[in-house]
């Protein structure tokens, strides 16, 4: 019979989840130790700043906030792999894609804080915001990645999203349109495989969340997100092609959420805690320690000195954030449109009037 | 200087711009080759080239997301809903984001694009394809609502939507794209997005409508002098943000008004008119307010829709009502 088409898809690894090397061909980057163990770093760092941000939210001092603990291998690898002029679409708890670019911890805090400041942040200012309606925010790459094409600018858009978000529409229509106009767009499927309560196969039919890509047109990998090797290559490969005008490119990041899905969320009503416990041996922090301690280039000195500096760090962001006055009553008005319009005018008038009434 | 339809118009506005504003595109569905089904973009692609006038996949989710991602990143895309009825996969693109991100990132990020759409009842088209959804975007903080009712109008406000740093919805009235001619010339002067247009002085009743509507109403206002009543016409043309001061001048003045839209009447943007006259005209009216607006059901196929649609008759009807009020 012929064969209209076929299609497979790689599986990516160069670490296991001890730590050690699957395959022997190490990408160059992967040999300069020095750089492994400053993502090691900021892996570190990501994960002390989800448990300050927590215990924020646990003592009333910070609104609904998603952890991403178990994903900072893969975050850290995508904000690592992009420049700065490549423009970054997430979700709402890619932080470590985010600190990586420039964002501050406080910055982060004042948005989940209540406070719209937080989006107007030190990152680069091309940057979108955090995006809450599940997927749309791939749409948002797929333009601005349009916009680079049409402006022959070498760059590149990334967006990621959930396991749950690959069954939306807009990211549906994200690689689509970057498959049909060849864009130079990368979307990460980051499977933590959790939708809040919803598990991964009750998404999708699909044996892997990549092969979405392949009825895109758009050349995808499945890749092991808690390896932060594999990940960053897989990073590196994407964004080449991308930036060389080749088109765009699904990665799946098979990771785990080992947290709840926000802090609104219970995971022990719906998830066996056995497959919790099976998940923190493959987590990503753990198994890039193994393997830098295997190459004598990192210690448990060095790590209690880490550990000391990042909670230093992360407690002078919170004071910082904690120390930020809530905006003016007019805010809330002023960024309505460019100009506002007489009718706005007219009810900030009274609204402050109201605030000032005797 | 040539006589142009509005939909003409409308094509004139988008070539204008495009020449002077590099970053200034088109996208939709049937926008480049064919120029639209109603041909509104018609011989652009020749002029700007497909990375310029750019026919998307047939995804409205699609079309509204990427001007969101487009307008964001510098330039000023000009997407077209085919029908206004179609719009309804692009509204949370253009709820949750369009209208929101400068008010998200405190100014950071802003989208200074126009979606246009075809609108209205009354040629007859099949279902989705008539439907008089502005209310549902005026309702909405961040945007503008904008509905010409003229060539001339079209072509200045088309102007000053693509101008304009925040996202614009455009609504074309497609009963009235070629329904006259007038010299407009192609001069890329832009109208003001934020006034009422005073089609035609009066001074016993203030006609207030928009869209295809202005049609009948200034019939009704012609058959209404035939009868020795002077009518005021007020196109509102910018619903959002409405030039209250305009209407309300005139409603000064006459201490009648008539708000003719063919929206459904419940929660229409004339419910809001209506609200500001009670607020702020209670003692300059003699009579009470008369809306002439479709029905509150969706508008029937084509065979019963004129019997939907507000008739100059009905607006005679309701002018005379409120003379006899008082």
């Amino acid at each position: 019979m012929p064969i209209a088409a076929t299609f497979e898809i790689e599986y990516l690894q160069f670490m296991d989840a001890d730590g050690k090397l699957v395959r022997d061909d190490l990408p160059a980057f992967a040999r300069d130790i020095r750089q492994l163990v400053k993502l090691y770093q900021e892996m570190f760092m990501v994960r002390i700043f989800d448990a300050k941000a927590i215990a924020l939210q646990r003592t009333g001092k910070l609104g609904t906030y998603a952890p991403c603990l178990g994903h900072e291998a893969t975050y850290l690898a995508i904000g690592s792999a992009m420049q700065e002029d490549d423009c970054f679409a997430p979700s709402y708890r890619e932080y470590g894609v985010q600190f990586h670019r420039g964002v501050k911890p406080r910055e982060l805090l004042m948005y989940w804080g209540g406070d719209e400041r937080g989006n107007d942040f030190s990152g680069p200012a091309h940057d979108f915001a955090w995006c809450v309606p599940i997927g749309t925010q791939c749409l948002h790459a797929a333009g601005a990645a349009l916009a680079f094409k049409i402006r022959k600018e070498p760059r590149v858009a990334v967006c990621t999203i959930g396991d749950g978000g690959s069954s939306k529409a807009d990211f549906n229509s994200a690689i689509n349109v970057a498959g049909a106009m060849t864009l130079p767009l990368v979307a990460v499927i980051v499977n933590n495989q959790w939708a809040i309560s919803v598990p991964r196969n009750a998404q999708t039919g699909a044996k892997t969340l990549a092969q979405k890509g392949i009825a895109a047109g758009l050349e995808c990998i499945q890749v092991d997100g808690n390896d932060l090797i594999a990940m960053r290559y897989a990073m590196d490969h994407a964004l080449k092609r991308a930036r060389n005008g080749h088109g765009g490119m699904v990665i799946e990041a098979v990771t785990y959420r080992l947290s709840d899905h926000t802090t609104a969320d219970d995971a022990r009503r719906y998830r066996d805690q056995q497959e919790v416990k099976d998940a923190w041996l493959r987590e990503p922090l753990r198994r890039l320690k193994a393997y830098l301690m295997s190459l004598n280039a990192w210690t448990e000195e060095e790590e209690a000195t880490l550990k000391e500096q990042a909670s230093k760090y992360a407690d002078a962001e919170v004071n910082a954030y904690l120390a930020t006055k809530t905006q003016p009553l007019e805010s809330m008005f002023d960024y309505t449109y460019a100009e506002l319009p007489p009718d706005l005018i007219a009810q900030r008038d009274e609204a402050l009037a109201w605030e000032k009434r005797g | 200087m040539a006589q142009i339809t509005l939909i003409e118009a409308v094509t004139q506005a988008l070539a204008w711009e495009m020449q002077h504003d590099p970053s200034v595109v088109v996208l939709g569905e049937d926008v480049g080759v064919n120029g639209g089904v109603f041909r509104a973009t018609q011989g652009l692609i020749d002029k700007f080239g497909p990375e310029r006038v750019i026919d998307t996949p047939l995804d409205e989710t699609t079309i509204a997301g990427i001007t969101v991602g487009l307008a964001a990143q510098g330039m000023k895309p000009v997407a077209e809903a085919q029908f206004e009825g179609f719009i309804y996969a692009m509204l949370e693109q253009i709820i949750c984001h369009a209208a929101r991100f400068r008010n998200r990132t405190r100014g950071r990020m802003t989208v200074p694009a126009v979606w246009r759409a075809p609108w209205g009842g009354g040629i007859r088209a099949p279902e989705h394809h008539s439907e008089a959804n502005e209310a549902l975007f005026t309702n909405v903080p961040g945007l503008r609502v904008v509905l010409p009712s003229s060539p001339g109008r079209a072509y200045g406000l088309l102007l000053a939507a693509i101008r304009d740093p925040d996202p614009v919805i455009f609504f074309e009235p497609k009963r009235i794209y070629r329904q006259y001619k007038e010299e407009v010339p192609d001069d890329g002067e832009a109208l003001p997005l934020d006034v009422c247009f005073v089609l035609r002085d009066g001074s016993d009743v203030t006609l207030v409508t928009w869209g295809a509507q202005v049609k009948e109403t200034l019939e009704a206002a012609e058959a209404l002098a035939k009868e020795g009543i002077s009518a005021e016409v007020i196109d509102v043309a910018t619903l959002k943000p409405l030039d209250f001061d305009t209407i309300h001048e005139s409603v000064r003045k006459t201490g009648r008004c008539v708000i003719v839209h063919e929206a459904p009447r419940t929660a229409g943007f004339g419910a809001e008119i209506s609200a500001r006259l009670a607020e702020h005209a209670m003692y300059d009216l003699v009579a009470p307010v008369e809306r002439v607006t479709g029905y509150d059901t969706h508008i029937p196929l084509f065979r019963l829709e004129m019997k939907y649609l507000p008739s100059a008759d009905k607006i005679v009807a309701a002018a005379k009502r409120t003379l006899a009020a008082s």
